[in-house]
């Protein structure tokens, strides 16, 4: 039988509004979900080369963050492989340069993540405060959505938690 | 801390001090195989060149200069294919603004690929060592288990959750098997960058006025140090002065900063009990102010701060292993350089990562000794850690120092009624980085860059060079984003 081993990694800055949705996704699936054993979820805030430990030799990867993309803001999009390496090569801030490095790095150190798929959804406000827009909340239960399809679609039980 | 206990006249417990001087040695030398390996090595090594090398002469390469049990032909070949699929990607993340193919890289593609082979292994080994710091600061960066008047952890070799006989045992095993790498392959890769780039011990020697504090106190004053420390003008071996104790006046007297150049209210020379730091921005003007960064001076000179500075006093003070490894070091690049290469290379450089690497294979061999002495004491009974500080009404001054990896730190404390009234920091960044001080004397970065030579000056690798050996720690969360590129990825809308 095989064992699951998949992390979910919420990534970008909250004191930046939108900037913030892919901490404020990964909070709000460990808040939701009981999730099983090999699987894990990590708030990456923006940090930098500290991921390359969380990252490195992992099965399955999924990436959450405000991605760019000229699409309406709101709009969810995947992204797999090696055009997750690119789309982040596309940086709207500092912390996604530092996510394109480590992936880099963990090629350097030969333990790339060897399933990657990346959820972003399209900014619309990435001022100072810690709220998202309401185009970003109008689909944030449809980023959630995504991404637990994507863990069922791994194999993943999940169950909504009683709260 | 110290400044704080130096105002109080407090001692701390030996235990916190062995603890102290763990943590200041662990991550020493974590920092300095990070800078010679992650942060300048690929000044001087050409990771392009790398991919060209015969791993097999690589391997046979690295055997005949070191014992390193992983300079095999599988390790070296697997480093190569390794570097070969970054490129391959194409994206070269942290390798973007690299020098390879530049006219001033000189080594031959098997040195290049040992080196780069080390490189990734060092990776591995600066993280080990960390974890000594981590695990008794309780984190890192940012440790939190210090205290004025010793350390916040506490000792009982029954109990799980305290600083337990396993966790230093683990903290033993993590100094033994860094010490091998950086014995067997940092101290030799150094040696080997230094014969082959021999040339560049003619470069960046700059200020000669060195500076340098001791260190590892191994009583409850700070009066004896595991670690020696003083000051030498002018280059002038004869004339150095030692510097002996947490109260020594020669060096409290001494200190004093410059705001003459720097973007700060007045033109004033003080020192930092007196200080103040109020901005003010003035653009740069050539012979006005042009840096953030105040000129500190010591008996009124310019100094240089840093492994340098600290390789020489050490020396000068009978240190052992410093003079074992720097002795041992020199010889090793006069046999690759077929020429003698004595002390006086240092003042250059390559003579500051040299010194780097000496100054960290010497640590070591304390680390383990600190180690030691904490499991003595705390097998004669000794648990004690902390000793509470009281803070008396009126004014008190203190200073406290550390001889921290880029050179000499101090802090200078004013305490009013238990409160700060004055706090002053003299980083090592700032004694090398400054602009022109008061007299308008240039700083050591400033001093060192004079003279050397630059053969492309839109690829000025040269400065870089100079500028790395310093081990420059200024504002490094600067990052400049390309305007967006025309790269093409495939999303799938949800």
């Amino acid at each position: 039988m095989a064992s699951l081993d998949v992390l979910v990694l919420g990534i970008g800055n909250i004191l930046l509004k939108d900037e913030g949705v892919g901490v404020r996704a990964v909070e709000a699936l460990e808040g939701r979900y009981h999730l099983p054993d090999g699987v894990e979820i990590v708030d990456g805030g923006t940090a930098g080369f500290e991921l390359l430990g969380y990252i490195r030799d992992r099965e399955h990867l999924i990436v959450v963050d405000a991605i760019a993309h000229d699409q309406k803001p709101g709009t969810v999009i995947r992204v797999e492989g090696e055009d997750v390496r690119t789309t982040f090569s596309q940086r709207i801030s500092p912390h996604q340069l530092g996510i394109s490095d480590v992936l880099a790095a963990s090629l350097v150190t030969g333990e790339p993540p060897r399933n990657l798929v990346l959820f972003g959804i399209e900014p619309k406000d990435l001022d100072t405060g810690l709220e998202l827009s309401e185009e970003v909340s109008a689909n944030f239960d449809k980023l959630i959505h995504c991404i637990v399809e994507e863990l069922t679609s791994l194999g993943c039980k999940l169950s909504l938690r009683s709260n | 801390m110290r400044s704080v206990e130096n105002a109080l006249g407090l001692e701390v417990p030996l235990n916190a001090q062995y603890i102290r001087n763990m943590i200041m040695g662990a991550h020493l030398i974590h920092d300095h195989i990070v800078h010679f390996y992650h942060l300048s090595a690929l000044d001087w090594v050409d990771v392009v060149s790398a991919l060209k090398a015969d791993a097999k002469a690589t391997a046979k390469l690295g055997q005949s200069l070191s014992p390193w049990h992983r300079n095999s032909y599988t390790e070296i070949k697997s480093a190569q294919e390794r570097v070969q699929t970054l490129v391959n990607s194409g994206q070269l993340g942290v390798y973007g603004s690299g020098y390879w193919g530049h006219p001033a890289m000189k080594l031959s593609p098997e040195v290049n690929l040992l080196a780069v082979a080390h490189y990734l292994q060092a990776l591995d080994y600066q993280r080990e060592i960390n974890k000594v710091v981590a695990i008794l600061g309780s984190k890192t960066p940012h440790i939190q288990n210090l205290a004025v008047g010793g350390v916040a952890n506490p000792i009982n070799p029954d109990s799980q959750s305290t600083l337990s006989i396993e966790k230093l045992l683990h903290i033993k095993k993590l100094i033994d098997d860094v010490g091998d790498f950086v014995k067997q392959v940092y101290l030799v890769d150094v040696a080997a960058v230094g014969a082959f780039y021999a040339d560049w011990t003619q470069y960046g020697a700059g200020v000669t006025n060195y500076l340098s504090v001791p260190d590892m106190p191994m009583d409850t004053k700070g009066t004896v140090f595991d670690l020696p420390g003083g000051y030498i003008p002018n280059g002038d071996l004869s004339k150095f002065q030692p510097i002996k104790s947490f109260n020594d006046e020669f060096f409290e007297k001494n200190v004093k900063e410059s705001v003459k150049h720097s973007w700060y209210e007045g033109e004033w020379d003080r020192h930092p009990y007196e200080e103040e730091t109020v901005p003010n921005y003035t653009k740069f003007e050539d012979n006005g102010k042009y840096s953030y960064v105040k000129a500190p001076t010591f008996k009124g000179e310019p100094a240089q701060v840093g492994p340098l500075a600290n390789v020489l006093c050490m020396y000068l003070s009978g240190h052992k292993p410093t003079i074992k490894y720097a002795n041992q070091t020199l010889e090793t690049v006069s046999k690759l350089a077929g020429a003698k290469v004595g002390l006086d290379a240092l003042h250059s450089t390559i003579g500051r990562h040299a010194c780097r690497a000496i100054r960290c294979a010497a640590i070591q061999d304390h680390l383990k000794d600190q180690w030691q002495m904490l499991m003595d004491n705390i097998g004669r009974g000794d648990y004690h850690t902390f000793n509470e500080p009281v803070f008396p009404k009126g004014e008190q001054q203190g200073f406290g120092f550390h001889e921290a990896p880029r050179g000499t730190l101090s802090h200078w404390v004013v305490i009013e009624d238990g409160k700060i009234k004055n706090y002053q920091a003299v980083v090592p960044g700032t004694w090398n980085s400054c602009p022109r001080n008061g007299k308008d004397a240039p700083g050591p970065y400033e001093a060192a860059l004079v003279g050397t030579p630059v053969a492309d000056p839109e690829r000025p690798l040269e400065i870089l060079r100079t500028v790395h050996s310093f081990d420059p720690c200024l504002a490094c969360a600067i990052h400049l984003v390309d305007s967006k590129k025309n790269i093409i990825s495939k999303v799938k809308v949800m």
